[in-house]
């Protein structure tokens, strides 16, 4: 099957540009602001939102490039893609590691003994930092880019399977996430645990963005709007939201039934949980009934920062890692009243915006005047992936 | 946080019962601090006006110098129930993990055959990335130890500790005490949103950097003698409030 279209869905922009910016809230520690985050409202949160639309457009993107160049040149330009996130991870792990020095430096607190004890690493950086390198040792906040270099370094043959049997590769997906869940696979991760994010749980997500870019959109459109699978969406979202409400209000709690409880809990993340599957999709159908793709308010002004964000999603995610440490840096060292933790917010999204501007215009500027014609084609959805 | 404007909602909403007499600054936590669950071999042992308390912990439960919160315990206590002789003994290392506590509990509990166990633990599982599920077992393990011994069990989860935030998630593993609290049907105190109100209301300021202890004692005298209250509450005979009207 053919990737249906070649005209960029700014919906997809719009979005992820949007959870880039609940994930930065959400990343900034004791944070007045991301009391307006969706993970406060229901089970799931941005980064499945992330990591499906992150799928779609990597389908939609490659995809061509295998069609019309073939499975090797498309797979190496997969793999460059998941060097560059590479790259990307280390130079956070950098900043990072700054922070954590200038901490154990500056900090003595002896109320706080046994928590001074997440510094030790320090003292023998050599294996703390050949583990963060092979990706074992990952600090707080520090695991969507892992992720997602294991997620497209396996999406070749994924690729390859998509463009010729697309719902047999969306069963070999789920069938792997059933094999997760059945045997507890995970990736091991430094010094104890494993990952945050597990690998074969959250490419379910990703794999289903893609199959849909590939086509399985447009099958399941008929589905999408019609008004039992809104209503069902509805009713699910509007649960899931009263189950949230006891986690703040605990008085609330003795109304949720022992069953429903004890069927629900815990709610894993990590394993990227059917409730918060389910979750996101209710999210997903009401989104689609209610911003068609071709809505003439995508174009508006008002819509532009997020969809340049979201269009520049690499960037903009490295920057917003940066900017919550540096805003969790300001609520120590200088001032964490409301006051301050919302203009921290505001202005960090300011500068996401303002670096995804300037990478846009950068791009147009090298793409206009270069001395060397521009060697892939832009404005596929996405930008880039 | 996210849970910052809640907190205070349920602070405005709930009014507790009649606590003890407190410093005015530990008394801005107390609708936190309502037990959920009852304590019925502390009410057999305050029949029997001998109250033996074991406390469990690893960093958090103890302080460079000066008394750390399982002292104060005892202290109020003793204060609160006259006639009744308190005993608190601790097992208290640094560093140590719940697994690591599980395996230490039978002598423990052996040795001082306490009616309560309070066991303070979350914090090195945190900094380790002990896998959850793993964490999870492991508290479970632990309380189903303590009543086979004939104990009652409150557990006490992480100190909110705002500078290191950004480098230990505590997140799942507060969340996971407050789940494993609710199915084994053991009180949780939340020390962990205690803390975390008193920081955002300007209570104890969490964040400075000193080497001096006045802060770290007032926040253990402070938690000494909620956690007394916590105690006494869920060790009356009658049913504890549910409902917080006045």
């Amino acid at each position: 099957m053919a990737p249906v279209s070649t005209e960029r869905d700014l919906r997809l922009d719009l979005f992820r540009g949007l959870a880039l910016w609940l994930i930065f809230l959400d990343h900034i520690p004791s944070n007045a602001v991301n009391w307006i985050t969706i993970r406060n409202y229901g089970f799931s949160d941005a980064t499945e939102i992330f990591v499906f639309i992150s799928g779609y457009t990597a389908a939609f993107v490659y995809g061509r490039a295998m069609q019309q160049h073939g499975f090797i040149v498309a797979s190496a330009r997969v793999l460059k893609r998941a060097w560059q996130i590479y790259v990307a991870h280390v130079f956070l792990l950098a900043i990072y590691l700054a922070e954590i020095a200038y901490v154990a430096h500056s900090f003595d607190n002896p109320l706080y003994t046994e928590e001074m004890g997440v510094l030790d690493f320090l003292k023998n950086p050599d294996v703390t930092i050949f583990q963060a390198l092979i990706l074992k040792f990952k600090p707080v906040n520090m695991d969507i880019l892992p992720l997602y270099i294991l997620l497209l370094a396996w999406f070749p043959p994924m690729l390859w399977l998509l463009l010729r049997a697309p719902s047999i590769a969306l069963i070999v997906s789920a069938s792997l996430y059933a094999l997760m869940w059945l045997f507890e696979w995970n990736i091991p991760a430094y010094p104890s645990g494993t990952w945050l994010f597990n690998p074969f749980a959250w490419q379910l997500l990703f794999v289903f963005g893609a199959w849909c870019a590939m086509g399985g959109a447009t099958n399941l459109s008929r589905w999408v709007h019609s008004p039992v699978l809104i209503g069902l969406a509805i009713a699910y979202l509007l649960f899931a939201f009263s189950i949230a409400m006891t986690w703040y209000f605990p008085r609330l709690a003795v109304y949720v039934p022992k069953i429903v409880g004890d069927t629900i809990y815990p709610i894993d993340k990590a394993n990227l949980d059917v409730l918060r599957i389910l979750h996101f999709l209710a999210l997903a159908v009401i989104t689609v009934a209610v911003v068609p793709r071709n809505w003439p308010g995508l174009k508006s002004w008002i819509f532009w920062p997020a969809i340049v964000c979201g269009q520049h999603s690499l960037e903009t995610f490295c920057a917003g890692v940066f900017l919550s440490f540096a805003g969790h840096f300001v609520f120590t060292e200088v001032s964490n009243r409301v006051l301050t933790q919302v203009i921290v917010s505001f202005a960090g999204i300011a500068i996401m915006v303002a670096i995804a501007a300037l990478i846009s215009w950068y791009r147009q500027a090298e793409r206009r005047g270069g001395p060397h014609p521009p060697a892939a084609k832009p404005g596929y959805a996405g930008g880039d992936v | 946080m996210r849970r910052r404007l809640l907190l205070l909602a349920v602070l405005l909403l709930a009014t507790g019962p009649a606590w003890a007499e407190h410093p005015a600054e530990c008394g801005v936590a107390e609708s936190l601090i309502e037990p959920s669950f009852r304590l019925p071999h502390v009410t057999q042992a305050l029949e029997t006006k001998r109250l033996t308390i074991l406390v469990v912990g690893a960093g958090s439960s103890q302080l460079p110098a000066g008394n750390a919160y399982p002292v104060r315990l005892q202290h109020a206590l003793a204060e609160q129930l006259r006639g009744v002789e308190v005993k608190v003994t601790t097992d208290v290392k640094a560093g140590r993990t719940a697994a690591e506590m599980v395996k230490v509990l039978p002598a423990a509990l052996d040795a001082s055959k306490p009616a309560l166990l309070v066991w303070q633990t979350g914090t090195v599982d945190a900094m380790l990335g002990v896998d959850p599920d793993q964490f999870s077992q492991a508290l479970d393990n632990g309380i189903k130890t303590a009543h086979a011994a004939g104990a009652d069990v409150v557990l006490i989860n992480a100190q909110y500790s705002p500078r290191t935030e950004s480098m230990i998630a505590l997140g799942t593993y507060v969340e996971d005490m407050r789940w494993v609290a609710l199915q084994q049907e053991v009180p949780l105190f939340d020390r962990f949103s205690i803390m975390k109100l008193w920081g955002e209301l300007g209570t104890f300021d969490l964040y400075s950097a000193t080497k001096k202890l006045d802060i770290a004692e007032r926040v253990h005298d402070c938690i000494g003698r909620l956690l007394a209250d916590m105690v006494i509450a869920a060790a009356k005979p009658e049913e504890p409030p549910t409902n917080g009207s006045r």
